[in-house]
């Protein structure tokens, strides 16, 4: 060995595989303006398309009147429900197996209803004609509160479905109910809590909100009629099922549409869906002859493409009187808007809400979902979320610190009593659930320490002390959240959109001169795929990261996938990668085998090539391999050196994780200030810990704006008072607390790297940190549950339903 | 509608164009002159994706006619590289400290980090939190957008960065 000779560090430094903090080769472009975003793509004599919406939440349709828009100059298609029933597209199916119109039908069932579709030369004249659209409207009374949807009298929203006993997730109980979806062992339930010491009961609302990335939802459209072939970009999360569901709704052979995400300004659950405006653009290209381009405004992005939550879930714990959970019962009612477009698995109606038990070993439970329909807009997406994990770990976090106030007992000494234990796993939930692994307790435990719990408690008793005495107004809370996601769907046995399976794929293809290009199902929004995924690949194959190219996003050269949401990329698509690369390793040993003249079992794999076992000079690297494949293959054997993997995993993976926030609350006004927020998160394997951290900031503050403000609220009318970011809050940096972040690791027995998904972690688990934060506060003066969003009106509204405003002119 | 027209400079160039008396400013910037770096996430004024420096000051071409910016001097991020095309010292400071992840309220943060750079050349912490508090991000939570300024602003002076412990 020289000098020259690089050692093993710096052979592994090379490769920047996985582990290491690689600065992400996104940044190069987008920090100089040169991302390519939808709404930067612009065609020859592009049009652009916007809607007619309607002003009212529930009202008839009696005329519409197009001729005055038709007259402005440059206006030039103006479509209507009738317009798209000339090609059956006035209705679309929705990922929720209900439909949706895509164009008024009729009647009209939330504020900002798609009404028409006006085309135009450009988006002004858009917007004029908009204005020129003539729409009577016959005004009916609407629904906006769901415990009131299935009331005898109730108004019948769904006229299209009113006699319609049976939806897609079977009997519906109503016409104004789309599904019951029942989980669990109802009698070894009841029998938990007709034994039961203790047992708590409480409505947890968890609000509707919206995921609002930056960027809206848009799409360009673009046919040509002499081939027959549509060309779609879009804000797409999902390319592949976009192609898929075109083809299927819009009859066109599928391998004549080409679908583009390009780069994609976040999408936090609002870019899996199918949207009216995707079929309207589609549909005023066909019929125009040209592309056409439509970009959904603010208001229109919050108003209706898409919400998340609204659940309303009745939780009951039943408990021994030493503190041990004996058995869970929740009823949820969930609000969906005008129509089911959920965006679950579609065997799912509430996604993977049934993961309810959370981290504890709760022997017998029992859950029950009602779905219904209100005057709102459509949506139910996973909103930084595995499909309803964010409910689920709301409720049985709030759960559990009530449990522990009932109990008299610290909230984090009830979680820990009452973990499953690591020798448990895999481990069966009493909700058909098998957690692949996890160490509860260390990671409690370590947060507990960094955090110097015990210490911040006593604190609090000090400060309630003081409180009580008259000497102070400000009154301290300590929120303690431990989650368990489940991630990473999924295994095709119990998870599909539409019945297409939930696997996901990637193709390698490695190039002579020993560079690569990997093509992917995925679709980052933000996420850095195309530096971590050539992370794994580094690691698995021996050539640097930066000589790796990762692309995503064209359904034309990247294998077929069903893309990003639900934290399902590292675990699927992160999987079929290892795979993928583990292929190109075999074929490179036979390469390796027959070069150094030796039995492929004498080989052994050593950083970036093969060696000879015991004979460490006989050494041949990844990068010459690569030459050999193409160019002198041992006989017998076809070149090159590329291979595909679809990944079908065999489970969900099982991210988890410990947040401690501290919280101080000024009684007479309700001004909070975090003062600390602690976030250990275990997501197995670390790809990138830098990601992994700037994901966990990010989802974090997502958590604190959706707990601390977030709101789309609907007045009596069904006016929606949520609809710009003048009113539906998006933290700045002077109101976002610092995040202290942390991690255990406790890699996925199934999964080829051991890595879980982490993305959603923060937003999972970070609300009911915050929410737990702000009840611990009030709890001391006979508070046991406050809903959410906890705003500075909120608490204080919270304080003086307790009595603590003594102002005069606050007084009741 | 009739249009008028108008000059202004961009990025040191001199640029003309037909505009309707109704066009925003950042729709003559990314239709007519097709610089697409600067984005728009909103429609009141909030987001600030669309922040260019006009003037001498950060402001939302998103509420600016075009016809308001005649004559003006105005920096996109277009305009943010060093002369030679390398990374500005705020391009490398978010590429570092990981201060974005979709990019999309990218160019409007480092064309606002680039004015508050020259009104306050060693910002605190909190001076950079005010700094910046018209411009929205979704994905990072800022606390890397916040090392990323302060990285910059510790290149620009030539002292060695210094990350604050947590």
């Amino acid at each position: 060995m020289n000098d020259m000779t690089p050692t093993r560090e710096e052979r592994e430094a090379r490769l920047e595989g996985m582990g290491c903090k690689r600065k992400r080769v996104e940044d190069v472009r987008f920090t100089q303006g040169k991302g390519n975003y939808v709404d930067d793509v612009k065609l020859p004599g592009m049009l652009h398309g916007d809607f007619v919406r309607s002003p009212h939440a529930h009202a008839r349709i009696k005329s519409i009147n197009t001729e005055k828009a038709l007259k402005i100059p440059g206006v030039l298609a103006v479509l209507t429900a009738e317009t798209l029933k000339t090609v059956n597209l006035a209705w679309m199916p929705t990922l929720a197996g209900d439909v949706q119109m895509v164009l008024a039908d009729g009647k009209v069932l939330f504020q900002n209803q798609e009404v028409a579709f006006v085309v135009a030369t450009d988006r002004y004249t858009a917007d004029d004609g908009i204005n020129a659209v003539e729409v009577e409207y016959e005004p009916l009374p609407p629904l906006v509160d769901p415990f009131k949807s299935m009331n005898s009298d109730a108004q019948i929203l769904r006229e299209d479905i009113k006699d319609k006993k049976d939806g897609a997730h079977g009997p519906r109980k109503h016409p104004n109910h789309i599904f019951e979806w029942t989980v669990g062992d109802k009698d070894l339930t009841d029998a938990a809590f007709k034994k039961a010491d203790v047992t708590i009961k409480e409505l947890i609302s968890y609000h509707r909100v919206h995921p609002s990335p930056l960027e809206t939802c848009q799409c360009v459209c673009s046919f040509d009629k002499v081939k027959g072939e549509l060309t779609i970009y879009g804000t797409f999360q999902a390319p592949h099922v976009i192609r898929t569901v075109v083809a299927l709704i819009a009859k066109l052979p599928e391998q004549k549409i080409h679908v583009i995400s390009p780069d994609i300004g976040g999408g936090f659950g609002n870019k899996v869906g199918a949207y009216p405006g995707y079929i309207c653009a589609a549909v005023a290209t066909i019929v125009t002859g040209k592309s056409v381009k439509w970009v959904e405004d603010r208001m229109e992005n919050l108003t209706t493409t898409s919400f998340a939550r609204d659940y309303h879930m009745t939780t009951e714990i039943a408990a021994t009187k030493e503190g041990k959970v004996t058995g869970l019962r929740v009823h949820v009612l969930a609000d969906h808007g005008a129509f089911d477009a959920c965006a679950d698995p579609s065997k799912w109606p509430a996604g993977f809400f049934n993961i309810v038990t959370g981290s504890y070993d709760f022997p017998a439970a029992h859950l029950t979902v009602d779905g219904v329909y209100t005057n709102k807009a459509p949506g139910g997406v996973a909103y930084r979320c595995s499909f309803r994990v964010t409910e689920a770990a709301y409720c049985i976090e709030r759960g559990m610190d009530i449990l522990a106030q009932k109990l008299g007992m610290d909230p984090a000494e009830l979680r820990l009593k009452n973990f499953i234990k690591p020798e448990q796993f895999p481990y069966h939930s009493a909700l058909g659930w098998e957690y692949d692994s996890g160490d509860y307790a260390t990671a409690m435990k370590k947060a507990m320490e960094t955090t110097q719990y015990a210490a911040l408690r006593r604190e609090q008793a000090a400060k309630r002390e003081a409180f009580k005495r008259g000497e102070t107004r400000e009154i301290m809370g300590i929120g303690v959240s431990f989650f368990t996601e489940i991630v990473g769907a999924g295994p095709s046995k119990n998870c599909d959109i539409l019945g297409i399976a939930m696997f996901d794929s990637c193709e390698i293809r490695m190039h002579p001169t020993g560079t690569g290009i990997a093509r992917m199902g995925s679709k980052s929004q933000g996420q850095g795929h195309e530096t971590t995924w050539a992370q794994i690949i580094a690691t698995e194959i021996g050539i640097p990261a930066d000589n790796i190219m990762v692309e995503e996003g064209n359904t034309d050269t990247a294998p077929y996938g069903l893309g990003t949401y639900g934290s399902r990329s590292t675990p699927v698509a992160g999987a079929a990668i290892a795979m993928a690369a583990r292929k190109i390793k075999a074929k490179a040993q036979m390469i390796a085998a027959y070069k150094l003249e030796v039995h492929e079992d004498d080989l052994e794999w050593d950083i970036d090539g093969f060696r000879v076992k015991g004979l460490p000079e006989k050494f041949l690297g990844m990068k010459d391999i690569c030459w050999i494949a193409y160019n002198s293959p041992p006989p017998g054997l076809e070149p090159g050196l590329e291979a595909v993997s679809y990944y079908d995993p065999p489970n969900m993976t099982y991210p988890f994780g410990a947040y401690i926030c501290v919280m101080d609350i000024e009684v007479d006004t309700g001004v909070y200030k975090v003062r600390r927020f602690y976030a250990l998160d275990d997501c197995g394997t670390r790809i990138n810990p830098m990601i992994i951290e700037g994901q966990v900031h990010g989802g974090l503050t997502e958590a604190f704006a959706i707990a601390m403000g977030q709101e789309i609220h609907y007045d009596n009318e069904g006016n929606v008072l949520g609809g710009s970011f003048m009113d539906f809050f998006l933290p700045t940096a002077v109101e976002t607390p610092h995040w202290e972040t942390d991690f255990t690791v406790t890699p996925s027995p199934h999964h080829p790297i051991g890595a879980k998904g982490v993305g959603e972690s923060p937003n999972v688990g970070g609300v009911p940190a915050f929410s737990n934060a702000v009840n611990d506060a009030f709890s001391f003066l006979g508070a046991t549950h406050i809903q959410m969003p906890h705003d500075f009106w909120r608490n204080w509204k919270a304080a003086k339903q307790l009595g603590l405003i003594k102002d005069a002119a606050f007084a009741a | 509608m009739a249009k008028t027209h108008v000059t202004m400079r961009v990025n040191g160039a001199e640029v003309e164009g037909l505009v309707e008396p109704r066009t925003l400013l950042v729709h003559f910037i990314r239709e007519n002159l097709q610089m697409t770096g600067t984005h728009i996430g909103c429609d009141t004024t909030h987001c600030g994706a669309c922040t260019v420096d006009l003037n001498g000051m950060s402001v939302k071409s998103c509420t600016v006619l075009a016809v308001q910016a005649e004559g003006a001097e105005i920096s996109t991020i277009e305009g943010m590289a060093n002369a030679d095309g390398t990374l500005s010292a705020l391009q490398e400071g978010f590429r570092m400290m990981h201060g974005l992840q979709c990019g999309f309220c990218t160019p409007g943060m480092i064309v606002r980090a680039h004015r508050l750079l020259q009104e306050n050349t060693s910002p605190t912490e909190e001076e950079i939190r005010f700094g910046i508090a018209g411009n929205l991000c979704r994905c990072t939570g800022y606390q890397n957008i916040v090392r990323a300024i302060q990285y910059a602003a510790a290149k620009i002076n030539g002292v060695e960065f210094q990350e604050a412990a947590e």
